[in-house]
């Protein structure tokens, strides 16, 4: 799983930072070092941009993966540079973002804009396979979903669109429901295909959503 | 009471509609010209939806325009703009104001219209639309919840007999009969003979198929609409007919094929009517229906 983010154009983080001087630089060493928008080359080019507006990097640091509870421990070890800054920009995807908030009570800015959440389909190619809808219906479709890979999220087959096996948004983009009707095809399991889908259940867990795993599940 | 469109479709008749597109704003006087103009030599007057995600005066308000002036509306429901909820109030309103007959839509992606930016909602498809009409006449909301008056509803969709693949297309085709679609609409087609073996297949389904019918306005939208329009397919001896026309004729010789083509599917009894659509040029209707040889 991979988080997928673009860089947001400079120059709407320099509006975001614009009452800030002083900048502490953090990224991430996972996906956004995958994606080419948040490693080490990044944030060095980061601070070049923001040291030509004029503005003082304190310091800077890219953690192994932004978005797990050591956030916490390498703010607290560069504590120093940290406190010196009036705020963090933070070249991780979205989850990075808030967990550096939830360690730091300065204003954090994040510098990408996150997409999707996506797997890698060949070197440099991500797709988005998962909306967290709640309730997985890829037993049903060829484990193709139609939740994401179709514009419209139908559930019972394609839209009038359907472009020789192209969606009608993007000839680029091929349309999830040749994807899944070749593949049930080859299965033997058109049936699955005649099913009729009713409507989804679109508050499985009403937002904000959160659970508690407690320790004696799996036992 | 059935519709007057209902009650055509199973008279055994030719049964022909065209389409009224709502202006974008408040005036409504073209609106009106052309359902003046075509509300009596139709059927039915088919109100599109923000056609291409395009946003303009509702289609309900088309559809009670349609009835207040003395014609026929079929109201098209897409369900790109409204979550189920506005779905079915929608829909009590529209019966309630004496619309009986409605076709059910996908809608359109956001992404082609001119709110490019607007959530596409998509809470339903076309084929749960026609489902959840099923309940809303059987007396409850898709919550389970009763209603105080249900409504009573002749419903339809749409097919793209040349889709490619195919296969797919046939699978909810045929699904949206099971969910109680009565009538379909097809995506324009152009080659007879492919049209035909379509209905082979569907006359095995107790439905009614109305042919769409775009009329072709020259040989270079024939072109594009053949490499840009999914399931659209001109043949290449009418985009021939069409680059032949004398200059400035080209209208009236795509005129003359729509026409051409009503009259063949009527006297061979290929299909159960046509919908007919001018887009942006409703004011010929009357002349495609003269070609055909229908006089209203
Ligand atoms: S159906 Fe799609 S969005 Fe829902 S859980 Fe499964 S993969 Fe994710
Ligand atoms: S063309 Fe296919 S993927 Fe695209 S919106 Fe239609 S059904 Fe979905």
């Amino acid at each position: 799983m991979k988080s997928i983010t673009k860089q947001k154009p400079f120059d709407e983080v320099k509006q975001l930072i614009e009452t800030f001087n002083r900048i502490y630089l953090i990224g991430c060493g996972t996906c956004a070092t995958m994606t080419k928008t948040g490693g080490i080359d990044e944030v060095q080019a980061m601070k070049e941009l923001l040291h030509d507006e004029g503005k003082l990097v304190t310091g800077w640091v890219v953690i192994p993966t932004a978005c797990d509870e050591m956030t916490a421990e390498m703010i607290a070890e560069n504590e120093k540079a940290v406190q010196d800054a009036q705020c963090i920009i933070v070249m991780a995807c979205a989850l990075g973002v808030q967990r550096v908030n939830s360690s730091w009570q300065k204003p954090v800015i994040p510098a990408l804009d996150t997409l999707f959440v996506g797997l890698e389909e060949g070197p440099g190619e991500f797709f988005e396979a998962c909306d967290q809808c709640g309730q997985c219906i890829l037993g049903e479709t060829a484990g193709i979903c139609p939740l994401t890979a179709c514009h419209k999220g139908l559930l019972n087959g394609p839209c009038g669109g359907t472009n020789n096996g192209k969606c009608e948004v993007d000839p680029e983009k091929d349309c999830a429901f040749t994807l899944i009707y070749e593949r049930l095809k080859e299965q033997g399991r058109l049936d699955l295909m005649r099913k009729y889908h009713p409507p989804k259940n679109y508050q499985v867990m009403p937002r904000p959503r959160k659970t508690m795993v407690l320790p004696e599940r799996g036992k | 009471m059935a519709s007057k469109f209902k009650q055509a479709l199973n008279s055994g008749k030719f049964v022909i509609t065209s389409e009224i597109g709502p202006p974008k704003g408040t005036d409504l006087e073209k609106m009106y010209e052309h359902i003046d103009l075509l509300k009596d030599k139709v059927d039915a007057l088919n109100v599109t939806d923000h056609q291409s995600s395009v946003m303009r005066f509702p289609s309900i308000g088309g559809c009670l325009a349609i009835m207040e002036r003395g014609g026929k509306p079929i109201l098209q429901m897409t369900c790109r703009d409204r979550n189920r909820i506005a779905l079915q109030a929608d829909l009590l309103l529209a019966y309630n104001k004496g619309v009986r007959d409605i076709l059910c839509l996908t809608g359109d992606a956001v992404p082609v219209g001119d709110n490019q930016a607007a959530k596409g909602v998509f809470d339903l498809d076309s084929v749960q639309l026609l489902h959840s009409i099923r309940q809303l006449e059987a007396g409850s909301d898709l919550g389970g919840n009763e209603l105080a008056g249900a409504v009573e509803l002749y419903t339809g969709a749409t097919v793209t007999p040349e889709a490619v693949p195919l296969e797919p297309q046939l699978i909810k085709f045929e699904k949206k009969i099971e969910a109680g679609a009565k009538f379909f609409q097809t995506q324009a087609i152009y080659d007879l003979d492919r049209f035909a073996k379509f209905m082979e297949y569907a006359r095995q389904f107790p439905v009614k198929i109305l042919a769409g019918i775009v009329l072709l306005s020259s040989a270079r939208m024939a072109r594009f609409m053949t490499a840009n329009v999914p399931g659209i397919f001109v043949p290449q001896e009418l985009i021939d007919e069409l680059a032949q026309a004398p200059k400035g004729g080209a209208l009236k010789k795509g005129i003359e094929i729509a026409g051409r083509m009503i009259a063949d599917l009527m006297e061979n009894s290929i299909c159960d009517g046509v919908h007919i659509m001018a887009i942006n040029r409703e004011e010929v209707v009357p002349d495609i229906l003269t070609a055909a040889g229908i006089s209203a």
